[in-house]
């Protein structure tokens, strides 16, 4: 059994909890995820690794309401347990490589998130800054009040840039638009890592395309196992076929075949749960959550 | 009436109707009454060809005796002696081509039913509560068993029972390998036999942790420099599926026979009070011919499918179990022989519509004895089917050899090994089952779990 030693809201429908997992501590480096199973009918969740402490053993992990098994996981509360949580598993960032350090030195790094994606950009930037590495940060949310980690992330990223997309906190517009910002004034980037909602990592890589920056992006397409005995999470990066789980999750996302991936994510969007979600948002829905391509 | 000794006794099995719409064992094994019978077709030859064809050597004669004397805890005591999965092996072994196949009652008649009475003994233990037991002495040293499958809970029950200190590292939340993931419920119930032979297994005295990802996790050599373990055994499997490479395989309704099978089988998906998902085609087209096709074709059919086997040679070359074959098509699975998809046919949205399959007939044979089948030009025609499910074979997954410092793997991605025990290009690593020799058989995995507990006691017996 795996403990939750203490749970926060952080926003609405996002949650932190912060696991004991020895095991996973001792070894993770930031871009690599966990995946946990509540109890004997739960079903396996792939969520990534916003933070870890290897001394005491811990693990945190960030996330958002968005079907029944992340619902039934918010009812979880410190003290209470998982009965399995494994990991680490994926490939590290390849910017958070002792190996890399030299060429990741040589790099002007933007690192741009939105939504529940701001959590795990926070250990990448946090380990850049332990090796004494800037790191410029574009966090985007669609309101103030869904908002998080903004005081974390202030601690660890060289220049921190915050928008939402009705301008009620930080810059007026999406992530993107603070990136061409920037980039009109003069800042020059040439390593981006952009991780959020499918639709949003699209609409960054378009752009970084564009102005002629690398750019990293993290996948959460549906997984089952994670270790590369399925197949659950292929997606197509460069016309080849990849597993997300062991040969990702960072891809080059100016080679990912977002469309074929999106699609994929709605995999098991029934019927009545996508009539619901039209109920409920209407043409507002667009895509925040991540997981149905919003009113594609 | 008097019993007909060519003959073997029939075995109860739940109708082809009724158990085409559960997930509840087919075959329901055989009463003490009807073991006795068959027991006593057993010759109990001199020189048994039986135990010659079993992988793992059992005493057969010595426990069919035991079981016409009525007495199936000894029986289940003697298959102990070598078998650590007994209750597996009777209902999953293709005994045809082993123990069955060489016994010689099948030479005028039909060879004694010894999976069968196998599977009776092990059940009537369960039933009774006998356990194995273990008498050795600890004798100090620490081994790590990379993988909870069929090979490594033989190679750590054997290990345990000479003394060894055995922990068993499994990647799943539950041990067993294909046991628990791959083999459907109704072929081999999982909490009934799965998990209580691993509960047998830990009754010896073997640890297992679930959860570690050997290569993430932890790494081998992490395992020997650091957590003091003085031989690793590596029965990781052959888990990595292929796919065709056709267009459309990205298509949501496509899936690997793996992904269908584990969502089903480990995760319950079939079972409303469990939470993983599982998409339940009304048509369903399964590519392959092994027995990991039939069990994905059967499954389909249980959720609600019409369910199509397409397999690119003739019945004749199907590689599945006759069992299997007889039984899916008892159950009302259409086999379409002769025949590959080329393309799979893709609607608006990217679900899958359907297939364009092309007709073939056999030509040469190949350089593995089967004739290579040839497509036959201007045959192609279309199929609609809402899900396609690929069961082409799998392959050792690379995570564990690319993580070992000086572990040597083929061009297969299998872990090269020399001599009969197992013994890898790493000093006092050793392998066996579908890592070694790519996706196999159950008890061949056994088998090769058996000799590599030999093999590492007779390196510690000469360090």
């Amino acid at each position: 059994m795996y403990q939750i030693l203490s749970k926060a809201k952080l926003a609405d429908k996002i949650f932190e909890m912060v696991v004991r997992a020895p095991r996973v501590a001792h070894k993770c480096l930031p871009g690599q995820f966990i995946i946990a199973k509540i109890d004997e009918t739960g079903e396996r969740i792939p969520l990534t690794i916003c933070d870890y402490d290897r001394e005491e053993g811990t693990i945190t992990i960030v996330f958002q309401t968005v079907g029944a098994s992340t619902e039934r996981m918010s009812f979880l509360e410190a003290g209470e347990a998982f009965e399995d949580f494994i990991g680490p598993l994926g490939r590290p960032s390849v910017l958070c490589l002792e190996e890399n350090l030299d060429k990741t030195r040589e790099k002007k790094i933007v690192f741009i998130c939105g939504g529940v994606g701001t959590a795990p950009i926070y250990p990448q930037v946090k380990w850049l800054k332990e090796h004494g590495i800037p790191a410029t940060v574009i966090m985007g949310s669609r309101n103030k009040d869904l908002l998080f980690y903004v005081d974390n992330m202030k601690e660890v990223a060289e220049h921190l840039y915050v928008c939402t997309d009705d301008g009620s906190y930080g810059f007026h517009g999406m992530g993107t638009n603070q990136l061409q910002a920037l980039w009109d004034q003069g800042d020059r980037f040439d390593h981006c890592v952009a991780i959020g909602p499918m639709i949003m990592m699209k609409f960054v890589c378009k752009l970084t395309a564009e102005l002629g920056i690398h750019t990293e992006v993290s996948m959460n397409p549906i997984m089952v196992d994670g270790t590369g005995m399925c197949g659950a999470c292929r997606i197509l990066v460069g016309d080849e076929v990849k597993f997300a789980c062991v040969d990702g999750p960072e891809f080059d996302g100016h080679k990912v075949d977002w469309d074929a991936a999106m699609v994929r994510q709605q995999q098991y969007k029934t019927a009545e749960g996508r009539a619901m979600l039209a109920l409920k948002e209407g043409k507002t829905h667009h895509g925040g959550c991540g997981n149905c391509g919003g009113d594609r | 009436m008097a019993q007909d000794m060519m003959v073997r006794v029939p075995i109860a099995e739940q109708e082809p109707a009724v158990r085409a719409k559960n997930f509840e064992e087919v075959c329901l094994g055989y009463t003490e009454e009807e073991a006795i019978l068959e027991a006593n077709r057993c010759l109990n030859c001199k020189n048994p060809r039986c135990v010659a064809g079993c992988p793992v050597s059992i005493n057969i004669p010595a426990f069919i005796q035991e079981i016409k004397a009525g007495d199936a805890a000894a029986a289940y005591r003697t298959i102990s002696l070598s078998s650590a999965l007994p209750a597996v092996c009777g209902r999953v072994c293709p005994q045809e081509t082993q123990c069955e196949g060489v016994c010689v009652r099948g030479i005028k008649g039909q060879p004694v039913a010894i999976g069968k009475l196998e599977r009776y003994a092990a059940d009537t233990a369960a039933a009774r509560g006998i356990m194995p037991e273990n008498h050795s002495k600890p004798n100090g040293h620490k081994v790590a068993v990379i993988g909870a499958g069929p090979a490594g809970l033989t190679c750590a029950g054997d290990l345990a029972k000479m003394g060894y200190d055995v922990t068993i590292f499994e990647a799943l939340h539950r041990a067993g390998g294909v046991l628990v993931y791959g083999i459907p419920e109704f072929r081999l119930p999982k909490d009934k036999v799965v998990r209580h032979e691993v509960e047998n297994v830990k009754a010896l005295g073997v640890k297992i942790e679930e959860n570690v990802v050997i290569g993430r996790s932890v790494t081998i050599d992490e395992l020997m420099e650091e957590e003091g373990f003085e031989a690793i055994f590596i029965g990781s499997g052959a888990g990595l599926p292929r796919f065709m490479g056709i267009p459309g395989e990205q298509a949501n309704g496509v899936f690997s026979a793996n992904e269908f099978l584990t969502r089903n089988n480990l995760m319950k998906a079939y079972d409303d009070d469990y939470d993983t998902p599982i998409s339940r085609g009304k048509k369903v087209v399964v590519v392959g011919g092994g027995n990991v096709a039939m069990d994905a074709a059967r499954t389909a059919l249980r959720l609600g499918a019409e369910v199509h086997v397409v397999y690119r040679r003739s019945e004749e070359e199907l590689p599945a179990r006759a069992e299997e074959v007889h039984h899916a098509k008892e159950e009302g699975i259409i086999f379409d022989l002769l025949q590959n998809p080329t393309e799979i046919l893709v609607d608006e949205k990217g679900w899958v519509k359907g297939c364009r399959i092309i007709k073939m007939e056999l030509g040469e044979p190949d350089e593995s004895g089967r004739r290579r089948p040839v497509e036959i030009p201007g045959s192609e025609y279309e199929i609609s089917c809402d899900t396609v499910i690929m069961s082409l074979g799998t392959s050792p997954n690379p995570l564990i050899s690319h993580t070992t410092k000086g572990l040597e793997t083929n061009r297969r991605g299998c872990i090269v090994t020399e001599g009969e025990f197992g013994a890898t290009t790493k000093e006092a690593v050793y392998a066996g089952g579908d890592a070694v020799t790519g996706a196999a058989t159950v008890i061949l995995a056994m088998g090769a779990g058996k000799e590599a507990a030999k093999g590492i006691d007779q390196y510690f017996k000469n360090k």
